[in-house]
């Protein structure tokens, strides 16, 4: 059994995707050498672009902008078909028409982090100083840099306040790095399954994905552009363990069992005889059709580094000390990637520094990934925490 | 309990009553407008709410998920949390008041709750069922079982209240840890405080509940 049989070439080839790199079907922020971005690194990153989305109109007093923070592999179109994969938006249960940030009373922002592959610069964008893929030569991000750089194209936009910032996973570090970096920007907060810092086994999680793709002897050190392929099986690899971490057991207990794929006895091979070896082997090879494989390392890489207390003495309190931010913190039960105690802590610390702050647990065995699912108690959270930020803040409609 | 009739207290009966619990009303009725609250084991948020009509900005925990979501489902500004053991993470004097509303009795250290509470506010409301109240003794004495009421209506084996106690017990607890009362209020059954002028032991044999308005002591 050959290993192009184990995980299927992607259907999308790597020109199509490396379209969407630079010349992103999304508006485009450009920066140029004036306004460099300060990286943690120690590094300029000069000229850069961010490629974003806009919903709804911004009001007179600019005043109702949200920003959408989206996590590891998500990117700009969260209420929109995305433009390579032909999908509806990866938050459609959150944000659109009726749902809870509606575009009738927001304007809503969702930018692809620096790092990324779908616009914004990363591993996978052209470095003008070669006028070749930047790949490895690209300088290793942080949580930190992706926020400034979405500060950035804030001003651009000529808002001073927003009126939420919210995300999950990855996009719930953004939103925390927000409000520590920025507190008097952020009028509420929604940080939803996440934590103040990366854990040693989330980072260890990540180390293996890493690993899978370098691994791959088409990665060519990350030079894999040079050679016109792209290390799918590596990243496919990578995917299908993190997608592990995404469920839970009894979800995927529910799910699929010990359910044989189209057959009724084992095959007494290596093939995906049982339901859930299909489903990652699905998961891996769709998701590499629409994702890079250095980019996937960098983004990793930014959430490993990822720990407010230590910028602040290790005392995460003093991050947030006197800060005016309305705060909704959601965890999940079943989510063993970002576990309720990690929410727990960071409320403890926003209790110790007076912030205003609502948290919940939502009951569900649907894992970390729950928070992308209908769940529809965390809509109706979501939905009262906003309105009642928007009541205080005087918007019209929420 | 949803007693409609108009406490004569002022403040309370000027404003519509609306659903609000008696001793609800009696506490929003303590705070000072515009103040900052902390309402620990805040329930279904039904008092914060009260409080949010007068311009008090109130948060709240909650023990229980369900109390929980209901609340920041209102918009409420509630976290998960218990009493015993996550007030510790509050710094001093961070609230103006805070409530602890018919919770000292299912706390496992009522005391330390108790010093916790005024540590983090400058001032504590407490309210608590009476187990000195004439029904209960009378429960005890003739019954020889366990009392329960309408408003406490757990057996002994399923009841989250383990640390009962009666208004006389609650005064002397106060004296020991050299807490301050600014003003106290029994209800009788029907929600109507007490009246003010009668001894204590009425108080304890007639109050069917108890609201302590509490303050650091001097001295110590």
């Amino acid at each position: 059994m050959g290993s192009v049989k184990s995980i299927p070439s992607p259907a999308i080839s790597a020109d199509e995707r490396s379209h969407e790199v630079d010349r992103p079907s999304s508006l485009v922020a450009h920066f140029g050498t004036e306004q460099p971005l300060r990286l943690d690194c120690g590094v300029d990153l000069s000229p850069f672009q961010i490629a974003y989305q806009t919903y709804g109109e911004l009001n007179a007093d600019r005043s109702n902008a949200v920003l959408i923070c989206h996590a590891l592999t998500g990117d700009q179109h969260v209420a929109n078909l995305h433009p390579v994969t032909g999908k509806p938006g990866w938050w459609e249960t959150l944000v659109g028409p009726g749902r809870p940030i509606d575009p009738k009373h927001y304007f809503i922002i969702c930018s692809n982090v620096i790092g990324g592959c779908m616009g914004s610069t990363g591993p996978a964008s052209i470095n003008p100083a070669t006028g070749k893929v930047w790949g490895l030569d690209f300088p290793v991000i942080t949580i930190p840099d992706m926020v400034r750089a979405q500060a950035m194209l804030i001003d651009r936009l000529g808002i001073d306040t927003l009126f939420a910032v919210v995300g999950g996973s990855m996009g719930g570090m953004q939103v925390l790095q927000w409000t520590a970096a920025y507190p008097s920007r952020v009028y509420s907060a929604l940080a939803i399954a996440c934590a103040t810092r990366h854990s040693a086994q989330n980072i260890a999680f990540h180390e293996l994905g890493r690993q899978a793709v370098m691994a791959d002897p088409d990665w060519h050190g990350g030079g894999y552009a040079d050679h016109g392929i792209h290390p799918h099986r590596g990243l496919a690899v990578a995917r299908m363990a993190a997608h592990i971490t995404y469920l839970s057991d009894a979800a995927l207990h529910r799910k699929f069992g010990r359910r044989m794929q189209d057959r009724e006895l084992p095959t007494f091979s290596f093939d995906a005889d049982f339901q859930v070896e299909s489903y990652l082997r699905y998961q891996g090879s769709s998701f590499v059709e629409r994702f890079d494989a250095n980019s996937y390392l960098y983004l990793t890489r930014a959430m490993d580094y990822f720990d407010i207390a230590a910028d602040h003495g290790g005392v995460l309190a003093k991050a947030f000390a006197g800060i005016k931010t309305r705060f909704c913190v959601v965890s999940f039960t079943s989510d063993w990637l970002f576990p309720t105690s990690e929410s727990r802590a960071l409320v403890h610390a926003l209790n110790a520094s007076s912030a205003r702050v609502s948290f919940a647990e939502i009951e569900t065995d649907r894992g970390h990934d729950a928070f992308l699912l209908d769940v529809p108690e965390f809509f109706d959270i979501s939905r009262a925490f906003l309105q009642s930020a928007g009541k205080a803040r005087g918007l019209k409609g929420s | 309990m949803s007693v409609q009739e108009v406490l004569p207290l002022d403040g309370v009966a000027a404003r519509p009553s609306g659903d609000y619990r008696a001793d609800h009303r009696l506490v929003a009725e303590m705070v000072r407008p515009g103040s900052k609250v902390l309402d620990v084991g805040c329930g279904d948020g039904d008092l914060l709410q009260l409080l949010e009509t007068r311009g008090i900005d109130g948060r709240g925990i909650e023990l229980s998920r369900e109390g929980v979501n209901r609340c920041v489902a209102k918009g409420l500004a509630v976290v998960q949390g218990d009493a015993d053991t996550d007030l510790v993470n509050y710094p001093d004097d961070a609230f103006d008041y805070v409530i602890l509303s018919q919770t000292l009795q299912a706390t496992r250290q009522p005391k330390i709750v108790l010093e916790n509470l005024l540590r983090i506010g400058r001032r504590a409301i407490v309210s608590f069922p009476n187990f000195g109240f004439w029904k209960m003794r009378l429960q005890l004495l003739i019954g020889g079982h366990m009392p329960r009421t309408e408003n406490l209506p757990a057996t002994w084996y399923d009841t989250a209240n383990i640390h009962f106690c009666t208004i006389k017990d609650f005064v002397q607890l106060c004296d020991e840890i050299n807490v301050k009362m600014e003003r106290s209020v029994a209800l009788d059954l029907y929600g109507r405080p007490v009246p003010l002028n009668l001894p204590w032991w009425v108080w304890n044999m007639f109050g069917e509940q108890a609201v302590f308005l509490l303050s650091r002591g001097g001295g110590k």
